[in-house]
């Protein structure tokens, strides 16, 4: 979806323009970090609610978007970890210090490594090399990610938890959608077993 | 084959397929129509969603880079000035934790109108010979005002080197006249929802509440500032009256100041009943003891892209790591 793309690509752009500007503010750094993380998880979850939104609804648009959001997901959290290594002037003994000794690193960290499988098999071809059923399973590991990514959110803010609670109940009800309709999603499942009614020839 | 099958049997295959790739059956006006609707939805709603977070008004970057409007004349150094450049006014006054006037850092200078510096009265009480209570401005009078360049080290991993104006705490804290009782000095800032509308939240538990030990407030570094960059004390830096205890994180700084009481407890300070794992009582700037989130080895000087080693006491150990003599300060961090 080469219109999604360049619409998720936009806060890319304006983070850059608003860098050059000065708009970042006095810490500019700190802000940065802060815009691409959210940014993220944001896409994240917006590329987790595709399937609820077509169970629910029973339209496809929006799982074909599905790709595209976790792919920029990707995009922004590599850029949010890549800015944090930046600010420790690319020290992968601060890095991994960081990543050991605070839980809220670890959780941030944890999310982000568990999209690169999916980045890797986001392809068509990686499909049909892993079949259906087991890229499908790997693809599960966006859930984790997705938790990690809120709960790295949640202990990042200093004091006012609102907004982290409020993508928490976002991811929440995903899930339980998801849940919920489960019977419905097996239901292929029945029909594969049969053999399917052959229309005439 | 032809392709009449029931829905049924579509299912799996043709839903995944559906899934994975794009409709390419859909005709060139209607894949244009979707695909403009879809830039259109995505672009406004992601652009629109980080305009709306990352540009505040007043976080304004014209005046905090441009030359410093109220640098003051060149004076001699004092013995407690530090010869680091001194943080812009426009940064200083647009880059601040004043949870009373908001969370984001930009808050406090875009609400700081609310705020009324004058009349303000001051309480001095507790365990003193004199209690009363005194109008700003006479309090002001009673010192002789003074220049002090701070560093000031943010529990968060910046800093800045702040210009004060004002008077030593000590100063004040004699002319209260202590009683033997008494061991702490307990201030509290204005509590006014109207004043200080980021109160209407509980985000803290207020009025913000901070404390000193009593050798502590009568060392010489520990300071009240009445002004900033040789000019009255913006509403966003605490107006009209705030401390400034340099060696110490700056939300011991307590702002806004409306009482300071002299007690024989040690008072219960507002970060340190927040989140009693993250901020103590001590709070002295500290690289060698993290934050459960982050190190504070190293500290970002804000208009600087890299970091600096934070040093310990914030650089004033010489001065002042004698009053901690003995203590654990892992412990009493």
């Amino acid at each position: 979806m080469p219109a999604v793309t360049a619409g998720g690509l936009l806060p890319a752009a304006v983070l850059v323009a608003d860098a050059l500007s000065g708009a970042l503010g006095a810490n500019p750094i700190q802000r940065a970090t802060f815009q691409t993380g959210l940014l993220a998880l944001t896409l994240l979850v917006l590329s987790l609610a595709c399937t609820p939104l077509r169970l629910l609804t029973g339209w496809t648009w929006p799982a074909r978007l599905r790709k595209t959001l976790g792919l920029l997901a990707f995009g922004y959290a590599a850029l949010h970890f890549l800015i944090y290594l930046f600010d420790h002037g690319f020290s992968l003994t601060l890095m991994t210090e960081d990543v050991l000794e605070r839980p809220f690193v670890t959780a941030g960290f944890t999310a982000l490594l568990l999209l690169v499988p999916l980045a890797l098999t986001s392809t068509p071809r990686a499909v049909r090399r892993l079949g259906f059923a087991r890229w499908t399973r790997l693809h599960q590991l966006a859930y984790v990610s997705v938790s990690l990514a809120g709960l790295h959110y949640y202990w990042g803010v200093k004091k006012d938890h609102t907004s982290p609670l409020i993508y928490a109940g976002v991811i929440a009800a995903l899930f339980l959608v998801r849940l919920l309709r489960r019977p419905a999603a097996t239901r292929p499942r029945r029909v594969r077993a049969e053999p399917a009614p052959r229309a005439p020839r | 084959m032809t392709d009449p099958q029931t829905p049924d049997d579509a299912q799996p295959q043709d839903q995944q397929r559906r899934i994975l790739t794009p409709g390419s059956d859909l005709n060139p006006r209607r894949e244009f129509l979707r695909s403009a609707t879809l830039f259109t939805v995505t672009a406004g709603a992601l652009g629109g969603g980080l305009e709306l977070l990352t540009r505040r008004p007043g976080a304004g970057s014209a005046e905090a880079q441009s030359a410093d409007p109220f640098a003051r004349p060149a004076r001699p150094l004092g013995p407690y000035d530090t010869k680091e450049a001194v943080t812009p006014y426009g940064q200083a006054t647009t880059y601040n934790n004043f949870y009373e006037l908001g969370l984001d850092k930009a808050d406090p200078a875009r609400l700081a109108a609310s705020l009324k510096p004058r009349p303000w009265t001051v309480r001095l009480d507790g365990e003193v010979r004199k209690p009363q209570t005194v109008d700003i401005d006479t309090l002001q009078s009673w010192f002789p005002l003074e220049d002090r360049i701070y560093r000031m080290r943010c529990v968060e991993g910046w800093s800045m080197v702040m210009p004060w104006l004002g008077f030593p705490l000590a100063a004040l804290i004699r002319r209260m006249e202590p009683t033997s009782k008494a061991k702490y000095v307990q201030f509290t800032a204005l509590l006014d929802p109207k004043q200080l509308p980021g109160q209407r939240q509980a985000v803290l538990k207020w009025p913000y509440v901070e404390g000193l030990r009593l050798d502590e407030a009568l060392h010489p570094l520990a300071f009240m500032a009445v002004g900033l960059h040789g000019r009255v004390l913006p509403g966003q830096n605490g107006a009209p009256l705030r401390l400034a205890v340099p060696w110490k994180y700056g939300f011991k700084g307590i702002k806004s100041i409306v009482r300071i009481t002299l007690t024989s407890t040690q008072p219960q300070t507002t970060w340190a009943l927040a989140a009693p794992s993250e901020y103590g009582f001590y709070a002295n700037v500290n690289p060698a003891v993290p934050h459960p989130r982050w190190s504070q080895a190293t500290e970002r000087r804000i208009g600087e892209l890299g970091r600096r080693k934070t040093l310990p006491f914030n650089g004033y150990a010489d001065q002042v790591a004698s009053l901690y003599k003995g203590m654990d300060l892992r412990k009493y961090f």
